[in-house]
């Protein structure tokens, strides 16, 4: 098996007993993207020269751990080649989120996400592309250029993540950063065939994450095992004093409790008719239940359970997301950093700069947003969503009592063409339709692999748990990946 | 449907200037969506609290002692005009 084939747990593995160098990885890695790139455009950067500096510095702590001379193993993620979706901040590389707005911006200081990692030791090989400001779900509203699913080149792979689901997919990286809003994280897993997880609201730190939907975000992960998601999400996760919403209880043991993870008996697995309406493609329906079978033979027990305002969840959302970005992008006004547009006063800088440097879907979304919040609008618009946001919430809380966890399609459909949807936001909306009740809800969300459709493109099943029941999606997640092998499936590429 | 001034009032608000094209675009785009958006009207929420918080609001507070933060260089470096180690901008009262 090629090196980049490995897991992020085995490369780590191989690292600890010197089987292969974090120089070795790392230049393994930058190669694929070398020879991937010009087909997918995963990345905006590649900081090639930064990574092989954080390989080297790894590499030396590892030998100086071997030879005894410091007695703290170093973190399974020491020397281990990840990717970070460009929403967020890594000191002294560009952060553009995707704009042209800030297509030049270049943060002196690390998200708290970054710092993490960094001091673990992993290796940065560079930012991911994303749709600009995380809105949207193919990566096609990239000021950049879109991406391209290593599945069939013709095709999104979702997005807004969809660079790093790309990244980790055509194994150009042991693993990934995105982030979820309204499913950026799930979603292109799924149309990628990776896993993708989004931890509960407050899990993971959101200082020097460039802000969309501040009641929604979240960082998550892209591997490609759910063990691979349990170590990054043990390095993540956490209380930070720079992140008001970051919940004060240090995380648990992920991988500790994984290993025990050997069977499901005893858990009840909900299966919500909602997610499994007209609007899904027969195949992603079947796959999918032939899934939750596989899970039923580990010993879960299978209840239908309803989710009755799943239809209301998504002009909700739209609302309030909406809503929270029009107020958090109000701060490119090119005054203090990104674009300027000059003009003669104040007013005409602002209005020439934000309107040169946002995208169409930017703008849309901006003055949906606004108007929501406007005054003889805020009643019908703002307030109503809100209040339909706590019956998503309570439809969750009725569901968790009879059932430990949710399980349904990830994405109506696989991974559509490229121009398909950009002409009608609607539907681009409706393909977030099953992931973005969590996060209304501040839920934790988990999408995996479970199948291919006639295409070849990959079908992901989605988990969902009660608040801060990470640990159980992860552990239902590996259960499945010990008795399938879909997260071996890679995409064919020339070489 | 919303009419063009609606579309022009919506851009204004949210410091944006539409090109007529852009305009006409939009203002289908965005009707669509607000007539998809509509169908919450319909649900009686009338004994129903709107979410303030998906995480429980708790009082973050620290003592206001001094701390390191970032070097003004390093905050300045983005800037797309400086002055005397401040950010230069347009003036926000007219002397005239």
């Amino acid at each position: 098996m090629e090196l980049i084939e490995q897991s992020l747990r085995r490369a780590g593995d191989m690292l600890r007993t010197s089987e292969v160098s974090s120089v070795e990885l790392t230049e393994a890695c930058l190669r694929r993207i070398e020879s991937a790139e010009p087909d997918l455009h995963a990345f905006l950067a590649v900081s090639g020269d930064l990574a092989m500096q954080q390989a080297r510095r790894a590499d030396r702590a590892w030998a100086a751990w071997r030879r005894g001379k410091v007695s703290q193993q170093p973190s399974p993620l020491n020397g281990i080649p990840l990717a970070i979706k460009d929403v967020l901040c890594v000191a002294e590389l560009a952060a553009t989120a995707g704009s042209r707005i800030l297509e030049n911006f270049v943060p002196a200081y690390d998200a708290t996400a970054s710092a993490r990692l960094r001091a673990a030791g992993a290796v940065f090989l560079g930012k991911t592309n994303t749709d600009e400001f995380a809105m949207g779900s193919s990566t096609e509203n990239s000021g950049f250029g879109p991406t391209r699913n290593p599945w069939d080149p013709q095709r999104v792979p979702g997005g807004s993540s969809g660079g790093s689901a790309a990244a980790v997919a055509a194994r150009m990286a042991f693993g990934a950063l995105g982030t979820d809003t309204g499913g950026s994280v799930r979603q292109p897993a799924a149309l990628c065939g990776v896993v993708g997880l989004k931890p509960s609201y407050g899990r993971i730190s959101r200082f020097g994450l460039i802000a969309f939907g501040s009641s929604f975000d979240q960082i998550g992960t892209l591997t490609r095992t759910a063990e691979d998601a349990a170590l990054l999400l043990q390095t993540l996760a956490g209380p930070d004093a720079r992140d008001a919403t970051s919940v004060p209880t240090p995380p648990p043991d992920y991988l500790g409790a994984l290993s025990q993870a050997t069977d499901l008996a005893g858990l009840r697995i909900g299966v919500p008719e909602e997610y499994f309406d007209a609007g899904v493609q027969p195949e992603v329906e079947t796959r999918v239940r032939a899934a939750i079978e596989v899970l039923a033979e580990f010993g879960a027990e299978i209840f239908p359970v309803r989710l009755p305002h799943t239809e209301h969840a998504l002009p909700a959302y739209y609302l309030i997301a909406n809503a929270e970005a029009s107020a958090n992008l109000a701060r490119y006004d090119g005054m203090r950093y990104g674009q300027r547009h000059s003009d003669h006063n104040l007013w005409e800088t602002y209005v020439n700069t934000r309107s040169a440097g946002f995208g169409p879907e930017v703008k849309r979304r901006i003055m949906l947003g606004t108007y929501a919040l406007a005054a003889g609008y805020y009643d019908d618009y703002y307030l109503r969503a809100q209040k339909v946001r706590t019956l998503v919430k309570q439809d969750f809380d009725t569901a968790f009592e009879q059932v430990d966890v949710i399980a349904g399609p990830t994405t109506p459909t696989t991974a559509f063409k490229l121009g398909e949807k950009t002409d009608d936001p609607l539907q681009m909306y409706l393909s977030d339709a099953f992931t973005l009740s969590c996060n209304l809800a501040g839920l934790p969300g988990l999408s995996l692999p479970c199948g291919l459709d006639i295409n070849g493109l990959p079908i992901g099943m989605q988990l969902l748990g009660p608040a801060f029941a990470e640990q159980r999606l992860l552990n239902v997640a590996h259960v499945f990946q010990q008795a399938t092998d879909w997260q071996r499936h890679a995409p064919a590429l020339e070489n | 449907m919303l009419t063009t001034e609606e579309v022009t009032y919506m851009a204004e608000l949210a410091r944006l200037k539409l090109s007529t094209r852009e305009t006409e675009t939009f203002r289908e785009q965005l009707s669509a969506v607000l007539d998809y958006v509509d169908c919450i009207s319909e649900l009686d929420l009338s004994a129903v609290a709107p979410t303030r918080s998906v995480a429980p609001l708790r009082s973050a507070l620290r003592a206001d002692e001094v701390r390191e933060s970032l070097p003004r260089e390093e905050l300045l470096r983005n800037a797309p005009e400086t002055e005397a180690g401040c950010f230069r901008v347009p003036a926000i009262l007219d002397e005239g």
